[in-house]
């Protein structure tokens, strides 16, 4: 195998892991505060649709953007509504909401289907990009897949060394204790579904600017949820989250690869590929559930309504 | 201010009103979506609503779409009940649809009788087949069951597509993909003579009734209920909970199985590719619309049936795209939810008032699938 093969691969990794990056980092921090949503598929097909619509009408891929990430926040507030106030079950909720945005992005997208848009180009950094197989690999990316390293960075430190990251995992432990000591419970949830329905929404912008510049019904293709396996994959830590999006990213390149090298199996087959591997490694980890346990956000899934 | 206070006890009008409150909330809302695309609303919603059952055959269209959604819907009801997640109704009617066509594609040449119970058998066995591999990952894995459902829904297409490009093509077909037309005695009997409406819509209302009996009248659908309310209970009073797990599953998976067989023998009598339109995902809005009892759910599959047809008369009559069906559904979905929550709790002015709340009852499992 030549060396531009493997730099090639791997730069390839990087993008098709950058999608399920910003959406399990945005999902990780809505679980912390122990809110699940599992209408990641539905808003991120939204968030590329308006991400789509925005950047053709206004010619601006910037635009594009701030209307797919507006378009996750929208959706996540109509979550955020049943199953934070309205104290709704978190599962039936988030189907809901992939339900609901699959509807929605497929009627409102079905004019733009088969327009195209000249999505985000490679930026080289200068000098950073000549440094030997790393270079190519990590500095001549598009801006989106910068801005996910630069996300990633955040909730990391976010999570680990500021306040609001301790607040928000108190709340995910026990609102009821961060209630007591004065915590304002709900709207702490309500940060926390609101980010994670920016990252999915600016993920949704990314399919469809850069990923393929284009919008088609469905095109996130499970992402959402293979987003979802990912962080309980990462037993909700940031740097397994990073680690985790680029295996998922390696396993949805795979036929690509193996096509390179001439195998010639049947392509149908080989786009299992990605589900097959959540599968495998949902079994993998459940191999070990105290692991998970110790881990997992206590309050997760529990809706919570002050007593004042 | 607004505040929300729990009730003391359920709400029995809000249980059985919610269903009917989503539905007036989702026309009301049409009616607005209408306006906003400059079209006349009362036209809209009549070529929706009404326009699609106004004659002989458009009823019978209907029963032809209620059916799969009856089927995958009263399997999805032994699981929900339990509050087991199966989301996997679509993959299960997927692989139901490929496994009654394998079957149907061996005895092309045959005219006996036997030869229709065999395929839809083939069908029943492949959906259980597929539903018992999240079921297994459930109780002997401790895997979630969501994500592997809906992560055995993206292989299950991925499966159809493979055969109808692969060992399932018609040899003839040139080069479409999709499977030989299937002989005549592999195909069901119609229910109405003149029309497409086959004796599946039969087995769905009858499946239905079942589910009804299991739930109020055997011991095995009070075990479940019992898991689904206090899976602590349940494991308590000794009930063998995995038993209960690969039960619920088996009939999801069965049920759905056989309305993927019941469409390929029926109105398409091939294997093609877009077998369903979403028939599995369709039908978890059934359950919930549906409250999870039999009459429920009969009614609800017509209603959800309604908005298939609805949403091609839409691009027939008015030039708008078929996706309204998935709009109209989403929002049906989303209202229910809403108006579910007055079930368990009342709107109050003056917060101070507001008595100390309880947590709702909370769900039982995390991602990880841990009981706790």
């Amino acid at each position: 195998m030549s060396m531009d093969l493997i730099i090639n691969i791997l730069s390839a990794t990087l993008v098709a892991g950058t999608p399920l990056l910003l959406v399990a980092l945005g999902e990780l921090i809505c679980e912390r505060s122990g809110v699940l949503n599992l209408g990641q598929e539905g808003m991120m097909l939204v968030g590329a649709m308006a991400g789509f619509i925005g950047a053709l009408t206004t010619g601006s891929l910037m635009w594009g953007v701030v209307a797919g990430v507006a378009a996750g926040v929208a959706m996540s507030l109509l979550f955020a509504l049943m199953a934070v106030t309205l104290a709704a079950n978190q599962y039936a909720a988030g189907l809901a909401l992939t339900i609901f945005g699959t509807g929605l992005s497929a009627f409102v997208g079905s004019d733009y289907v088969g327009h195209t848009v000249d999505g985000f180009t490679r930026i080289a950094i200068p000098l950073l990009s000549d440094i030997p197989v790393l270079g190519p690999i990590l500095f001549n990316q598009d801006l989106l897949v910068y801005a996910s390293l630069v996300m990633f960075v955040v909730v990391y430190v976010f999570l680990r060394y500021s306040r609001g990251g301790l607040l928000l995992r108190a709340v995910g432990e026990s609102p009821e204790a961060a209630n007591a000591n004065g915590m304002p419970v709900l709207l702490i949830r309500y940060l926390a579904v609101g980010f994670g329905g920016a990252m999915t929404g600016l993920a949704g912008a990314y399919l469809s600017l850069a990923y393929t510049p284009m919008w088609s019904e469905g095109m996130s293709a499970g992402r959402g949820w293979i987003a979802l396996a990912l962080v309980v994959f990462a037993t909700w830590r940031p740097g397994r989250v990073l680690f985790g999006a680029y295996l998922f990213g390696v396993a949805s390149i795979l036929h690509l690869v193996l096509q390179g090298f001439g195998w010639d199996i049947s392509p149908e087959l080989l786009a299992m590929l990605p589900y097959l591997v959540t599968i495998i490694v949902l079994v993998l980890l459940s191999s070990n559930p105290t692991r998970t346990r110790l881990n997992t956000p206590l309050s997760i899934g529990q809706p919570y309504r002050p007593s004042r | 201010m607004l505040s929300l206070e729990r009730r003391g006890v359920d709400s029995r009008l809000m249980r059985y009103g919610s269903p009917v409150l989503a539905l007036v909330l989702t026309v009301v809302t049409g009616f607005l979506v209408f306006l906003l695309l400059d079209r006349d609303p009362v036209e809209g919603l009549r070529y929706f609503f009404i326009t699609p059952i106004s004659d002989r055959h458009g009823w019978a269209e209907l029963g032809l779409k209620m059916a799969p959604l009856l089927l995958c819907a009263a399997g999805l009801t032994v699981c929900y009940r339990a509050k087991l997640w199966n989301i996997g109704a679509e993959g299960h009617f997927l692989m139901g649809a490929v496994g009654a066509s394998i079957v149907a594609l061996q005895f092309s040449e045959s005219t006996g009788f036997w030869v229709l119970p065999l395929v839809l058998l083939g069908g029943v066995v492949c959906g259980a087949l597929w539903s018992m591999i999240a079921a297994l990952l459930k109780t002997h894995f401790h895997c979630n069951e969501i994500l592997t459902t809906i992560m055995l829904n993206y292989i299950a297409l991925n499966l159809l597509l493979f055969a109808v490009h692969g060992p399932l093509k018609d040899p003839f077909g040139f080069s479409f993909p999709q499977s030989a037309m299937f002989a005549d005695s592999a195909l069901l009997p119609m229910l109405i003579p003149g029309t497409r409406l086959h004796i599946g819509l039969l087995f769905a209302l009858l499946a239905a009734v079942a589910v009804g009996v299991i739930f109020s009248r055997t011991f095995i659908g009070f075990q479940l209920k019992v898991l689904g309310e206090d899976p602590q209970a349940a494991a308590f009073a000794g009930f063998p909970q995995k038993r209960l797990v690969w039960f619920a599953f088996l009939v999801a998976g069965g049920l759905a199985g056989l309305a993927g067989a019941s469409e390929v023998t029926g109105p398409i009598g091939q294997l093609v590719p877009q077998v369903s339109p979403g028939y599995g995902y369709t039908a978890i809005i059934v359950v919930f619309l549906g409250r999870m009892q039999a009459v429920g759910i009969i009614l609800g599959s017509a209603l959800l049936a309604l908005t298939f047809l609805g949403g091609e008369m839409m691009q027939i009559a008015m030039n708008l795209p078929k996706a309204m069906t998935g709009l109209f559904q989403g929002l049906l979905l989303f209202y229910l939810l809403t108006c579910d929550a007055f079930i368990h709790y009342r709107l109050r002015w003056n917060a101070k008032a507001a008595k100390p709340v309880a947590p709702a009852s909370a769900a039982n499992t995390t991602l990880a699938g841990q009981e706790r």
